[in-house]
């Protein structure tokens, strides 16, 4: 893929506006369709665009598998770590409503905060998923 | 969709085969919008035509495009037990309720509490979202779990780096097939 310029330039531009519309589909879940899950995936498609064009090598020194794995694990603890939040302050495991002053203030904020958890490591999982099939091709190819 | 279906069975290409599943998700997505279901339409254009394409394609990277040899075993028996279990499928649905209709026991189980008291006590415009992170979290937890599990799986199956030692081919060829044997199972 060293000389598809056009295609390198075009999804370069795309990129942001890629992860922009997944943060926007993160955040925006709860007045429209959409969510952790839709989020993750859309997040994750840009870096395997990325290493779709310049070679999962390159991808893997942009998003390192430490740096990816620590998130697909905090991801799972981040949600669950937030029903315990809800069990220490008072109410049932995953209840969110304890966690502000105001029921509803509590509901929004503990949405918040699963959704993107759920966003975490579903974009963590996408990303290694495709890393591994992909850089393993290339192992054996014995480049 | 039907249509794509027929095909999946015929052609032996894989990369076509691969190319039509993602069309069939797309489908899908599309008549799920048409019966209202935009956040399952979401997803199943996301992840159904989006990523699992590009899983299949990265997967065919790895095996190699191969054209599968029609095989040469009758097929009477495994279509008899596809026609079985698809006419006990569809006796089933017989039995269902109209699409939409307002009586179905579906609509008077949990849905209407959801719906009426969602906004008062959740106060997030879109239902779906409250119930799948707050009426139904513990779900949703076990779904993130399901996600993280399977890529602790692939990464314990195939993500483990291999050192070349001078003999090292031979153990590696044999660590993959002990996976593979594990993800038959």
């Amino acid at each position: 893929m060293k000389h598809k310029a056009v295609l390198r330039v075009s999804s370069k531009l795309l990129m942001p506006p890629i992860m922009l519309f997944a943060l926007y589909v993160q955040f925006h879940g709860d007045f429209g369709p959409g969510g952790g899950f839709q989020a993750g995936v859309i997040f994750a498609s840009a870096f395997i665009l990325y290493a779709l064009l310049f070679g999962v090598n390159q991808a893997r020194r942009v998003a390192p598998a430490g740096v990816i794995r620590t998130t697909l694990a905090l991801g799972v603890l981040l949600y669950a770590g937030t029903g315990v939040v809800g069990l220490l302050l008072g109410g049932n495991y995953l209840n969110y409503s304890v966690l502000a002053h105001d029921q509803v203030h509590g509901q929004h904020l503990g949405i918040l905060i699963i959704e993107f958890g759920v966003g975490m490591t579903v974009a963590s999982a996408m990303i290694t998923i495709f890393f591994i099939f992909a850089g393993r091709g290339r192992d054996e190819r014995g480049e | 969709m039907a249509v794509i279906g027929l095909a999946y069975i015929f052609l032996r290409n894989l990369f076509a085969v691969v190319m039509l599943s993602g069309m069939f998700s797309l489908t899908a997505a599309v008549l799920y919008v048409v019966m209202d279901a935009v956040d399952v339409a979401f997803t199943e254009a996301a992840v159904g035509a989006g990523i699992a394409t590009v899983l299949g394609l990265a997967t065919l990277g790895l095996i190699g495009v191969v054209n599968e040899k029609p095989s040469k075993r009758s097929f009477l028996g495994p279509f008899l037990v596809v026609l079985v279990t698809g006419a006990v499928l569809i006796n089933a649905t017989l039995d269902m309720p109209d699409f939409g209709d307002p009586n179905a026991p579906i609509h008077h189980h949990v849905a209407p509490r959801y719906i009426e008291d969602s906004g008062r006590e959740i106060g997030v415009p879109n239902i779906v979202t409250s119930i799948l992170a707050s009426y139904r979290g513990y779900d949703t937890l076990g779904e993130v779990t399901v996600i993280f599990t399977a890529a602790c799986g692939v990464l314990v199956l195939l993500g483990r780096t291999r050192r070349r030692k001078p003999h090292g081919q031979e153990t590696g060829d044999r660590e993959t097939a002990s996976g593979d044997g594990e993800a038959a199972k």
